[in-house]
């Protein structure tokens, strides 16, 4: 078993000039982050929300220009890549394209000296690991893409890194292989005990992957918490459009009482719960998942039907709520009531589903 | 007024703030770079050698010709300014520039439109314009003018024997713009078909479709397209032409270029401060040119020129267009190739014009006078050389393509200059500064007449063009490679042997022969610092040829262009069998 590091980034900002106007930004802006040892984390953003740059910090390439970063109790700021004991699958695989499956997974071994019968048992070992036993032989160029990748997971595994550094691994793979292979990424990291950071922008993938998902937007964390945390407490509006999808109801909490209170939305007076941080008569917004609401023909919203769909699994809907469109999907439907466009009804909802944010 | 200030003021203590937190990713980055000896170590050396052996003796020609007896002054400028010997060879030379690489350009574009446009279906055509364009690469300087002037001169095959003219005179302009056409428009060729492929087919045909003529297309959406190329091509073979010494040497007679006068200036006349400011004249014109190409042709052909042909073209079939094209191309391939096979029956015929029986005689003398020597003294020069220059260029792209530092940009823009760097005006600035020492102190003094700084000037002549082989070899590799293996702990070092050179292999080795046959054919620098200790071939075959023994040249010439031959055919099995570009490439 290997010993694994939790990583720390206090204060982080990088600055990048903008190629076409030639202005800085930054592209992390103070970033405040704490890694686990043993955990796996998602940095989670669109493209341009400073995910990679910060993946690529801990891994040396980019030099922070606030801040410091921890390996461990040890800052690594002034380490160059090849001293930094982290290991990166890239995007690309980034496979040695002049190495068959052995060498390209022996490399790091041999940079670190070992004798012939250690590497090879080593190698042996983690190849069968990914199974890709009885693949050592084969060119690159010879391996499919999820192959390819396995190898690329198997060269940064086998020199024991504190920490494993992943870049958008499986986005180059198509829709099928990414579900099987993110399983076995994360059964592999649980079962070698490693510290594992993974970028992507696909949410599906950290929520399945990660036991702390690091939402970014433009350079920002915007919201650290596991899968759930940020699925059912979004901190804003950016978090819970970018994970899922939400509606919002904007209103007025009219009273309030322990973690219960009652919010007027178009003169209309729904229960929430959920309500510790916001005052009486605060401007709120209801953040409702699709999933979570149903329609019938009695409920706290009335609404009125606009779209109409048969999914398979679910009938989906486009409710109006006053001016404000809201979508609702309606699961396993075959014995349900099926409203019609022009159809008046009700949004149904339970109080414990609710969530609140600031309006803004 | 006080708006005004606080607005101001705002700015600058925003604009400090950013300086202030940029500069600690810049002094990070720097102290990362310091702890890797390796990538310093190279990029010590580099800076040395290129400032020692490239901008240093540019300036030293700069300062000599502004600076005599301890003030400066424009005293040489004016003398040499006023020599009409000067003012013609200006003219001449620019006369020259224009000819030349108008007629190289224009045949190297009918070269080209035929190769991608016109469906030939005869196979030994296409043989015929392989062969062209691998010529310039192996051919040694003033071969042609050889060739010519046995073919053309007074005792020319086709003029005194089948014309019998007796008094026909290939010297002069006439003999270099037709000899320089010949060796540079290849390389239009080249260049311009690297163009015309990248042109999307259906651009054409939309304009066909609307109801163009073909000569319209031609006229309305090639050319435009290709126009920046053309300017391109056109001022690459301007420098050349400009900087060309061995042929207006051989087939100039009076018809003197810049070139030529500022050997003259100082083989002949002694006064290497006058030579200095003729350099500094034939330098500024090549710069001039290089920039101007480099620095806006060069960007406006890749900026108009972008994307891959989105599929194959229609072939042009009408006979009208494609007879006539072709048989004018071959005919051109044809004389080229036959004045290549002039030179060793040059060799072989016991009088050229007179007696054409075979005989070895022109071997023997060859050998029983100090032949063996010119061929180990220029063999062992440029085989040391070439592997120096490939692994230099290989390391100098790999810096500037893969790595950030401070000094990159002044690395990889002055390997690129040297490029631009005419090898008369080079040899001159060896002359000045290291004849009496760096700055005249004395100062590696001992450097001037050796063996080393000819193999000096091998490596500064061969770099720039491996270097962009290299480069462009770097840009095809996707970064991560080299930083995963970074990632796993090897230092700069290692990731460069282990990676990033297998993975170029083939430009590596490609650069290694390139420069050995650019070695040992060069002549122009070569010829102003090589001292009686070593014999050269091309030094050799140009003193023979000035003093009218054809044979012994030609001879001399034969045994360069199998040398050069040979390398090139080694270089094509190793790539074939050893070459790693072709895995790489099924990969992607």
């Amino acid at each position: 078993m290997l010993e694994s590091k939790g990583i720390r980034l206090e204060h982080i900002s990088k600055i990048y000039q903008d190629p076409k106007t030639g202005k800085d930004f930054k592209a992390v802006d103070d970033a405040n982050l704490t890694i686990e040892p043993g955990s796996f984390v998602t940095l989670l953003g669109p493209s341009g929300c400073g995910k990679t740059t910060t993946l690529r910090m801990i891994a040396g390439f980019e030099s922070p220009d606030e801040g410091e970063i921890y390996l461990g109790d040890q800052p690594i700021n002034e380490l160059t890549p090849n001293k930094r004991d982290t290991a990166m699958v890239f995007q690309s695989y980034a496979l040695f394209p002049h190495y068959n499956v052995f060498d390209n997974v022996a490399y790091g071994l041999k940079l670190r000296k070992m004798d012939k019968d250690t590497i090879r048992k080593k190698v042996m070992d983690i190849l069968e690991l990914v199974e890709l036993g009885g693949m050592e032989g084969r060119m690159t160029n010879q391996l499919s893409g999820g192959q390819q990748q396995r190898v690329a997971l198997a060269r940064a595994l086998v020199v024991e890194p504190s920490v494993l550094l992943f870049d958008e691994p499986l986005s180059n793979l198509d829709a099928k292989l990414r579900v099987s292979m993110r399983t076995e990424i994360r059964n592999i990291q649980q079962r070698v005990g490693i510290t594992a950071v993974y970028v992507t922008h696909d949410q599906s993938e950290a929520m399945a992957l990660s036991d702390q998902i690091i939402i970014m937007n433009k350079g920002v964390v915007a919201q650290i918490g596991t899968p759930q945390e940020i699925y059912y407490r979004p901190k804003d509006a950016f978090v819970a459009n970018f994970i899922g999808e939400a509606n919002f109801l904007q209103g007025k909490l009219v009273s309030r009482e322990g973690h219960k209170g009652v919010m007027r939305i178009y003169d209309h007076q729904v229960e929430v719960e959920n309500v510790e941080d916001f005052a009486q008569d605060e401007n709120c917004t209801l953040v409702l998942r699709p999933e979570s609401a149903t329609i019938e023909t009695e409920g706290q919203l009335p609404c009125e039907v606009i779209m109409s769909c048969f999914m398979g699994s679910y009938q989906h809907y486009h409710v109006k709520v006053g001016d404000v469109v809201v979508q609702i999907t309606d699961f396993n439907p075959r014995y349900k009531k099926i409203f019609q466009v022009g159809d008046r009804a009700y949004v149904k909802f339970n109080a414990c589903d609710s969530h609140l944010l600031k309006t803004v | 007024m006080g708006d005004g200030s606080f607005t101001i003021s705002h700015y600058l203590e925003k604009e400090e703030v950013g300086m202030a937190s940029k500069s600690k990713s810049a002094s990070l980055d720097r102290k990362k770079l310091l702890s890797d000896p390796v990538m310093v170590g190279m990029i010590v050396i580099l800076l040395v050698f290129l400032t020692l052996f490239i901008c240093y003796p540019l300036f030293v020609l700069l300062i000599d010709s502004v600076y005599t007896e301890g003030q400066v002054t424009l005293d040489v400028f004016r003398r040499v300014l006023s020599m009409q010997r000067f003012r013609q060879a200006f003219g001449n030379t620019v006369v020259l520039g224009l000819l030349t690489s108008l007629l190289s350009t224009l045949i190297g574009l009918l070269f080209a439109y035929v190769d991608v446009y016109v469906k030939v279906k005869n196979k030994t055509v296409g043989r015929l314009f392989n062969i062209v364009s691998l010529l310039p690469v192996v051919s040694p300087p003033f071969v042609l003018s050889l060739s010519t002037i046995m073919l053309f001169g007074r005792s020319g095959i086709i003029t005194r024997s089948l014309l019998h003219i007796y008094d026909s005179n290939v010297y002069g302009l006439k003999g270099i713009v037709v000899v320089q056409t010949l060796t540079f428009f290849p390389v239009c060729y080249m260049m311009l078909k690297g163009l015309l492929k990248n042109i999307d087919p259906s651009l054409e045909e939309a304009a066909r479709d609307i109801g163009a003529s073909r000569m319209k297309v031609f006229g309305t959406v090639t050319l435009p397209l290709l126009l920046p190329g053309i300017g391109n091509a056109f001022l690459v073979t301007f420098i050349e032409s400009v900087a060309d010494f061995a042929n207006p040497m051989l087939i100039g007679g009076d018809y003197d270029t810049l070139a030529t006068t500022i050997y003259l200036q100082v083989t002949g006349s002694y006064d290497s401060t006058g030579a200095a400011a003729m350099s500094v004249v034939l330098l500024s014109l090549t710069l001039i040119l290089f920039f101007v190409q480099k620095y806006y042709l060069e960007r406006k052909t890749a900026a108009t020129l972008t994307g891959k042909a989105s599929r194959a073209r229609m072939l042009i079939e009408d006979k009208s267009v494609t007879i006539p094209l072709t048989i004018f191309c071959s005919l051109v391939a044809v004389f080229v190739i036959i004045m290549y096979i002039m030179i060793p029956f040059g060799a072989l015929f016991k009088l050229w014009g007179r007696d054409y029986s075979l005989s070895w005689k022109w071997f023997d003398y060859l050998f029983k006078y100090s032949g063996f020597k010119a061929f180990k003294d220029s063999f062992l020069l440029s085989i040391i050389a070439a592997p120096i220059t490939a692994l230099l260029s290989m390391v100098i792209s790999y810096l500037v393509v893969k790595k950030k530092f401070k000094s990159k940009g002044f690395i990889e823009f002055v390997s690129m200059l040297a490029m631009a760097v005419p090898g008369t005006v080079l040899g001159i600035g060896y002359i000045r500064g290291y004849a009496n020492g760096i700055f005249h102190t004395g100062i590696m003094s001992g450097l001037y007449g050796t063996g080393l700084i000819l193999i000096i000037v091998f490596i500064i002549r061969s770099l720039p063009v491996g270097t962009r082989s290299g480069i462009s070899a770097l840009r095809q590799i996707d970064k991560s490679i080299e930083e995963s293996a970074y990632d796993l702990g090897a230092g700069s070092g290692k990731v460069f042997m282990t990676v990033t050179l297998p993975l170029i292999k083939d430009s590596f080795f490609s650069g290694l022969v390139t420069s050995f046959v650019r070695s040992i054919t060069a002549i122009s620098a070569i010829i102003l610092l090589v001292t009686p200790q070593f014999l050269l071939i091309t030094c050799q075959i140009n003193e023979f040829a000035e003093k009218g023994y054809y044979g012994v040249a030609c001879a001399y010439a034969t045994i360069l262009i199998l040398i050069v031959y040979f390398s090139v055919l080694l270089m094509n099995l190793f790539i074939r069998f050893f070459g790693t570009s072709r895995k790489i490439k099924e990969e992607n």
